[in-house]
């Protein structure tokens, strides 16, 4: 490596490209860790889930599932499900891991919806803003989820606080932006009937899992 | 080891499974389009569900209380463009004021 500039990015160019989105992993890593500390998912839990898993809706919904009563296999499943969009995150993106197989298997690790969507906005995916901005991201989070336990421990009844209708807000604002498109708006729809008709028969979180079944409407054409 | 536990281990497992298939398996092929389109809609699906548990779900009932309230002035709230943070402050400090007055 020689410091000849040139137009290939650096990894020091991702880890500046994060700073401007650096609020949102921050403010949503305390909120996190608050929230599994309150409900009882456990500090040392959170933490360690933010550390491997690294996938903030998916983290959530676990806590909320468990916190609702839902089983270990629903919390699973839900987050499982809610991942799976990572499959084809990673597809769209895979040229441009250099290495052997367990190289480029870490180095995956770094994808997040944000780094990914830094990582293309040249309009071809660039290796060294995926990793960097990833290490920016993962830093945070980690960090602030560490951070929000802390802060959680303070709370006594976190129910009483709203903390569950918070759990709804949150997952509707990450619902909005897929709403934009019509064949997501109907799957949705019929995902929250499926939903609502089984919630008074099924025990907590099946009628979540139940409704993933709504994504087979992507097979019509 | 208790269920919290259960699910770090698995979804972590899995998790880091699902990031390194592109890089690792895949390389430079695609998904096939039909599966490209149910993995897309899996997310919105499963959110939205959230949403309808986390706001009506009882103990195998639906519930109409306080979290109503709280999820309707997020709703607002989101619709003014307000940020996701805003929104779930709103959603549990309406909440929280319902169950106090209630």
């Amino acid at each position: 490596m020689t410091d000849v500039p040139d137009a290939k990015p650096r990894i020091r160019d991702g880890m500046r490209a994060a700073l401007p989105l650096a609020p949102s992993p921050i403010l949503f890593g305390l909120s996190y860790g608050v929230l599994a500390d309150a409900t009882g998912f456990g500090a040392a839990a959170a933490v360690v889930m933010s550390a491997t898993t690294f996938a903030g809706a998916s983290q959530f919904a676990s806590v909320s599932v468990l916190d609702a009563g839902g089983t270990v296999a629903a919390a699973v499943l839900a987050a499982v499900f809610l991942n799976a969009r990572y499959v084809a995150i990673s597809v769209t993106i895979s040229s441009i891991f250099p290495g052997g197989r367990l190289r480029r298997l870490v180095e995956a690790q770094t994808i997040v919806d944000e780094s990914w969507a830094l990582s293309g906005r040249r309009g071809r995916f660039e290796w060294p803003i995926l990793i960097g901005s990833g290490l920016v991201f993962y830093v945070l989070w980690v960090g602030s989820t560490a951070l929000g336990t802390v802060l959680g421990g303070v709370l006594e009844d976190p129910n009483a606080l709203g903390l569950d209708a918070a759990f709804a807000a949150l997952f509707l604002a990450l619902a909005v932006p897929y709403l934009r498109d019509p064949r997501s708006r109907q799957a949705a729809a019929l995902a929250a009937v499926i939903t609502l008709v089984l919630t008074p028969f099924a025990p907590a979180g099946v009628p979540i899992i139940a409704a993933s079944g709504a994504c087979l409407l992507g097979l019509r054409r | 080891m208790n269920s919290a536990w259960i699910v770090v281990a698995v979804v972590g497992v899995v998790t880091i499974a699902f990031k390194a298939a592109g890089p690792v398996l895949i390389g430079r092929r695609a998904l096939p389009p039909h599966v490209q389109s149910v993995v897309d809609l899996l997310a919105p699906v499963m959110l939205i569900a959230l949403v309808v548990t986390q706001t009506f779900g009882g103990d195998e009932e639906i519930t109409v209380d306080a979290r109503v309230a709280g999820v309707g002035a997020a709703v607002v709230a989101i619709w003014l463009r307000a940020h996701v943070i805003v929104a779930m402050a709103v959603a549990a400090a309406v909440t929280a004021l319902v169950r106090l007055v209630a």
